[in-house]
């Protein structure tokens, strides 16, 4: 396709004279004249902006995901179903949700709430909010300044998982397609091209063809360029329709590949079943409508110290798998991070996924994320922890400790764990070697908690650590919770 | 509560009906007037209006400096951008480059001094977001940095302030410190709190013919903007009509502060003939506006030996940033809440408000009252610590009383008879099984080593009135239609606290229609002149008496016509439920819209404006004496918290509130304003952070750095009542203000996170906690509790 096309509340809208940078909000607001969709922060933290997409999950099935309409460049739907609220109300009826929302007194001055209810209409087409904290986390990225949330969230109990046979119900099949997404657009204004390859073939070529190329996935980091510093990328080249790189499969030995454009909500499904220290990490990123874009590579591409998925990874013993025309290479994903924001990719290179070895045995593992909010906030230390203890010697054969919001990268703390090695798995031994995080780590200080806050908590985290995991090597977060380690 | 229902009335009568109409909306659970609409984006805000054609759009240059004189401003390059239609700076001003509410002290564009960062130098107005942009990065402007103060320390250091020193006094306060047998003093800081209201500041304004302007502004104050962009502009109010649809959350935060924009947004109106929007991004808006204000005090209180206050010595500063705005108030209302619920026999209150080079800072929920009740709530506390008493028994032993202990420290009487705090108290502590639970943390508390729990009473009592006595006024105007049906127009904004709601219920209460035939029309100035802010949460009590004066007007002009549709005496006539029949035959009854239809034939008049004051208020402030209060609302909370010793991230377990909101004008609205008071309290004393560099930069302005409670951050259990049977005289059908006062019954949760942090320390031990309560806040005073208990 050469040109935007995407369906809006039921209508096929083919644009061929905008810039593709255009944010969907921005197009509902100042194009299509739909102002139910509010902008409070055009970057992701409020949920104000949340509207439903149609996609398929892993299953197969098609499902509406709530998404952050300000970060959602107009090519990221190509082809695909948009709903906003104002398409809920349909011959005069209110939806469930609008209904549960008045009904409860959800609102009070309003403005967030086109948005809670797109996020409550996902909630409303979702079959596994069975547990009251899944509700919270369904929620979590959408605030309101004015309820106090409670009467938000009885709406959102009353409306979980109901799916009405409705004209929206119907909206996701069967029978029903999207459109593909594959793209090749120029503006004809602005000079600025996107392009959604289909294949590893188109990606290479587009990628020799335009040496200006930006790769992008979700584009939740990606997109803040454009929404808070008003830069225009010109050529950006998405990995979202290439088929292999989304979704989580066995890989070759053992373990797992998580492709690079897996978003992270797939990734989260996964991990409930499969890995209790990675659904924990997930369990506070970001909120459901990032978590609904954001990718696994777009997480670990960022190299940011404080990205949620490295530390947890990098204890869990993950490879960097890194792909160009000239084939494939791979790397222990801590060497990936080469300096501050800085990886290991060349020009021309991806990242297409992650292969996570399967657990050592005799392993103890968890992971921690500490913010000054619980949800919807970026961490100010984060851990990813797993030692190997001999059961009978009770000593410690290996420990991989990696910490993010530590350093420049997130990184292992090898002093800590050379330490440890060796050791006696007891209280004081982990106390002893806790003393090396000095060694290991000089953290700053800023407006998300200062160097000795950061320092006391990751020495802490060790110490909940090994208290966690005696009664459990490998413990789930419990629900409720006050804290992410929460031992008595 | 009961589950509410359309703003229909109910085929029951309602319980507590005041008059003899026994059908009505009044008193009733109800759905929000706009709930439905707000769901589906039928509910319009300023910045939803379609765009008029040729509107502009405006983008500001701001200062990069905190102080700095400015030594050159040249628009002509931006001014060439394509698209640009003119770059507003303090030189285009028609009037007066002033925007100063109360004291004309400050500039809508700066003109020699830039005072704070973030303050606005230009204004571009262009075709496109893009090309402001653009040219805003085209205005030439040169700065001479100048040294700034930042802080309370640095501005009392410097004797840089606000207005006068405001002092309250009783008794020999030496004497009585010197002779008391407990001493506590300290410090107390808060930090501010930015509004974060989901809609950012934003005005709409257009050119009419003559000269006028019509301005759609999200502000709290309509005729405030009025005046200001009259002033600005050099023209008479008659020319400016400002109209209000609906905020997006205000929180004061758009009680003094929407004026500037709306002034810039009228001034480009002016001046390039087209339709002008000002609508700042989130960043801006956090930026350049102001904030609760930050406080600092120093305290020393005296204590008998059971926890009763005999003595308290105060110094209260506000950081009131570069310019007065409403400081003076703020700290007025700061002073009159020092006190909270406790009688204090012998005390002398001292406050000053500081200037600083930081954006001047502003109403906010509580205007003052928060920060002042920190202080004798942190006095309590510590006592109750260093004693080993419960301070919910210490709290409850300093409350007014009988007299003599009925006056508050500015003399005003506390009536017994109104009095609610024994019986919140009693009601709270009962529902919410205090002393069970308080047994079941200590047996918690005690075998658990890195998690423990606290539990806290918390009272409120708030002092309802503006402090500036004439102040309290509000006007209505009330159009009835030939075919029964009623636009209502009040002075009134609606900004999510259910004003309209409430005021939907009075009218058809007092016209006896239905609230199906009632409109609430955009609030406008050229509907009701002269008005008040909404705010110091008197819009139902001021405006309620005005919609129901304005109601009884019309009500009492179509009596006549009903008494002669019905052949009946004028006396007996009762309006009920959008009919109309005789005392004692119910069953005859004539449709309201013949009452009306009627009237109009018969000409007579069926618009009516309505006015209110309230009466027998008064302040002297040189003496720290009077009756600036109507009347007190009340409230009290019980607060369960779990921190966690490792991390120092907390939890809210469960929260109890029983509120005296009177009898409540519609039960489901105020429920919805204490839950949301509570947690913006919440926010404000844990999680919320306005951080400012050392330059005086503000590091937290959008949501990604500046943190307000989450959805998971509300209390895992939540129980909130209203107060039975409190139907407060002399207000609006015996309903009380409930805006403001739930906000502090949060400063229970500050109480709570301590009692759960001394589980940490040794046996009467004095919790050091900083607020915000940040998780690394708590972990510290952890950590300071099991050094001490280790020594
Ligand atoms: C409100 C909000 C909350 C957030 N919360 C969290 C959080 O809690 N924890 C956290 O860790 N992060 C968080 N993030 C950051 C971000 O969402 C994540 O890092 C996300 O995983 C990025 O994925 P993406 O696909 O959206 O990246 P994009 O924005 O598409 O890309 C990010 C960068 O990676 C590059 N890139 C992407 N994929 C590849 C690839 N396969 N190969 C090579 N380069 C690639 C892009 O060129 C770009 O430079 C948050 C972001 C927002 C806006
Ligand atoms: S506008 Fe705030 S999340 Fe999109
Ligand atoms: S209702 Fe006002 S922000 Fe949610």
């Amino acid at each position: 396709m050469d040109h935007l096309r995407f369906c809006l509340n039921d209508r096929w809208i083919d644009l061929k004279d905008i810039s593709p940078t255009t944010t969907v909000l921005r197009y509902l607001r100042d194009h299509a004249h739909l102002t139910a969709t509010k902008e409070g922060c055009a970057e992701g933290d409020c949920g104000a902006c949340t509207v439903a997409v149609a996609e398929e999950r892993p299953d197969g099935k098609r499902t509406y995901r709530a998404i952050n309409a300000c970060l959602l460049l107009l090519p990221m739907v190509q082809g695909k179903r948009v709903y906003t609220a104002e398409a809920l109300k349909r011959n005069g009826e209110y939806h469930l949700v609008q209904r549960a929302m008045a009904e409860n007194l959800g609102s009070q001055c309003g403005y967030c709430t086109p948005g809670i209810v797109m996020a409550l209409f996902e909630a409303c087409y979702r079959d596994d909010l069975d547990q009251p904290w899944k509700i919270d986390a369904q929620m979590a990225g959408n605030l309101c300044r004015c309820t106090g949330y409670r009467p938000i969230r009885a709406a959102a109990n009353e409306v979980a998982g109901k799916r009405p046979d409705d004209h929206f119900a119907q909206a996701l099949g069967p029978g029903v397609k999207d459109e593909p997404m594959q793209l090749a657009y120029t503006s004809p204004h602005t000079q600025q091209r996107y392009y959604n390859p289909a294949t590893f073939e188109e990606l290479w070529d587009v990628l020799d063809r335009e040496p200006e190329a930006r790769i992008v996935a979700g584009g939740t980091d990606l997109s803040l360029e454009v929404t808070k510093r008003y830069a225009d990328p010109p050529v950006l080249v998405s990995l979202e329709a290439i088929a292999g790189l989304k979704g989580v499969r066995p890989g070759a030995g053992g373990g797992h590949v998580f492709g690079a454009t897996t978003p992270v909500t797939d990734l989260e499904d996964w991990a409930s079943a499969h890995s209790p220290p990675l659904e924990r990490m997930l369990r506070y990123f970001g909120a459901r409508a990032i978590k609904n874009r954001a990718t696994v590579g777009g997480n670990l591409c960022n190299a940011s110290p404080i990205g949620d998925l490295a530390p947890v990874l990098i204890a869990l013993g993950a490879e960097a798998v890194l792909r160009s025309r000239a084939g494939e290479r791979r790397m222990p994903l801590e060497d990936f991070f080469v300096a501050y924001r800085k990886t290991a990719l060349e020009p021309k290179e991806i990242l297409a996924g992650v292969k996570v070895p399967p657990l050592p045995p005799h392993a103890r593992v968890s992971a921690y994320k500490v913010s000054k909010r619980r949800e919807l906030d970026i961490s100010a230390v984060s851990a990813g922890l797993c030692v190997t203890v001999d059961p009978t010697s009770r000593r410690v054969t290996s420990a991989r400790l990696a910490y993010g919001g530590m350093a420049a990268t997130p990184a292992r703390a090898r002093k800590t764990e050379a330490a440890l090695v060796g050791q006696v798995w007891t209280e004081d031994s982990v106390l002893a070697a806790a003393k090396q995080l000095a060694e290991d780590f000089t953290p700053l200080s800023d407006h998300r908690g200062s160097a000795p806050y950061r320092a006391l908590v990751a020495r802490n985290l060790l110490l909940g650590f090994f208290e966690e995991t005696k009664a459990q090597p490998c413990p789930r977060l419990p629900h409720p919770h006050t804290a992410t380690v929460e031992v008595r | 509560m009961r589950k509410p229902r359309e703003l229909e009335p109910p085929s029951t009568p309602p319980p507590s009906a005041l008059t003899e109409v026994r059908v009505s909306p009044l008193h009733q659970p109800a759905l929000h007037e706009s709930g439905l609409r707000h769901t589906s984006g039928e509910a319009l805000y300023v910045d939803d209006l379609p765009h008029p054609p040729g509107m502009l759009v405006a983008w500001l240059v701001t200062s990069p400096h905190a102080h700095a004189r400015i030594t050159k401003l040249d628009t002509t390059k931006a001014k060439a951008v394509p698209g640009v239609h003119a770059v507003l700076t303090h030189a285009e001003v028609l009037g007066l480059n002033n925007v100063g509410p109360v004291v004309h002290d400050e500039e809508l564009f700066a003109s020699t001094e830039v005072h704070f960062h973030g303050q606005t130098v230009a204004c571009v107005l262009a075709e496109s977001y893009r090309a402001a942009r653009e040219a805003a990065a085209r205005v030439e402007v040169a700065y001479e940095p100048l040294p700034a103060i930042l802080t309370i320390e640095e501005a009392i250091r410097a004797g840089s302030f606000l207005g006068d020193a405001h002092v309250m006094r009783r008794g020999d306060v030496k004497a009585a410190l010197a002779a008391a047998p407990v001493r506590v003093s300290g410090t107390v800081d808060n930090g501010a709190q930015d509004h974060f209201y989901l809609e950012t500041q934003v005005s709409l304004a257009v050119p009419e013919e003559g000269g006028a302007v019509r301005i759609h502004s999200s502000t709290q104050h309509p005729s405030e903007v009025q005046a200001i962009v009259a002033h600005v502009l050099g023209v008479g109010r008659q020319r400016i009509t400002v109209e209000v649809p609906r905020m997006g959350g205000g929180f004061g935060g758009k009680e003094t502060q929407a004026a500037g924009f709306a002034a810039m947004a009228a001034l480009g109106a002016c001046v390039t003939g087209r339709p002008v929007k000002v609508w700042l991004n989130r960043d801006r808006d956090m930026m350049t506006t102001g904030k609760r204000h930050p406080f600092h005090s120093r305290f020393d209180a005296g204590f008998d030996e059971d926890g009763r206050l005999l003595a308290l010595d105060v110094d209260i500063y506000a950081n009131g940033g570069f310019s007065t705005d409403l400081t003076g108030a703020i700290l007025d209302r700061a002073l009159f809440h020092l006190d909270n619920a406790y009688f204090i026999p012998a005390l002398e209150f001292r406050g000053r408000a500081c200037r600083t080079n930081l954006p001047s800072n502003t109403a906010f929920r509580g205007f003052g009252g928060p920060q002042g009740m920190l202080v004798i709530e942190e006095a309590l506390n510590r006592a109750a610590e260093r004693l080993g008493l419960d301070p919910a028994e210490v709290r409850r032993r300093n409350f007014y009383g009988a007299a003599p202990r009925n006056r508050t420290p500015y003399d005003q009487e506390v009536k017994f008879e109104d009095n609610r705090l024994l019986r919140l108290f009693d009601e709270v502590m009962k529902s919410a099984e205090y002393a069970r639970r308080r047994e079941a943390i200590a047996a918690f508390n005690a075998s658990s080593k890195y998690q423990k729990r606290g539990l806290a009473f918390q009272p409120v009592k708030f002092g309802i009135s503006f402090t500036t006595s004439h102040l309290n006024q509000a006007g209505a105007l009330v159009n009835v239609y030939a075919d029964g049906t009623v636009q209502l127009s009040h002075g009134g904004t609606e900004m999510g606290q259910g004003l309209h709601t409430k005021m939907l219920a009075v009218c058809a209460h007092a016209l006896g229609v239905r609230t199906s035939a009632i409109r609430v029309m955009n609030t406008a100035t050229d509907k009701v002149p002269n008005t008040s802010a909404t705010a110091a949460s008197s819009g139902a009590d001021l405006n309620g008496q005005a919609v129901k004066a304005a109601c009884e007007q019309i009500r009492e002009r179509l009596r006549p016509i009903a008494a002669r549709l019905l052949h009946a005496d004028p006396d007996e006539v009762i309006f009920e439920d959008g009919e109309v029949y005789a005392r004692g035959r119910p069953s005859a009854r004539v449709p309201f819209r013949e009452v009306t239809a009627q009237a109009y034939l018969a000409q007579v008049s069926m618009s009516a404006t309505g006015y209110y004051r309230t009466p027998n208020i008064h302040y002297d402030r040189v003496a720290g004496k009077g009756k600036p209060f109507h009347y007190f609302a009340y409230g009290a909370a019980v607060v369960e918290v779990e921190v966690s010793g490792l991390t120092g991230e907390h939890r809210l377990k469960r929260v109890d509130i029983v509120h005296d909101v009177g009898a409540s004008l519609v039960p489901t609205i105020d429920r919805g304003q204490v839950e949301g008071g509570f947690v913006q309290g919440w926010g404000w004393l844990t999680c919320e952070e306005v951080l400012f560099d050392d330059q005086g930069r503000l590091r937290t302005h959008s949501p990604d750095t500046y943190k307000i409670p989450a959805f998971g951050d509300a209390p895992l259990d939540f129980r909130v009542q209203l107060l039975e049977n409190a139907a407060q005289d002399d207000v609006i059908h015996g309903s009380k203000a409930v805006g403001e006062p739930p906000l502090m019954l949060a400063i229970g949760a500050v109480t709570a996170l301590r009692h759960a942090i001394a589980a940490f320390g040794p046996p009467k031990h004095e919790v050091q906690l900083r607020i915000p309560c940040t998780p690394e806040a708590v972990l510290f005073a952890i950590e300071h509790a099991k050094r001490a208990a280790s020594r």
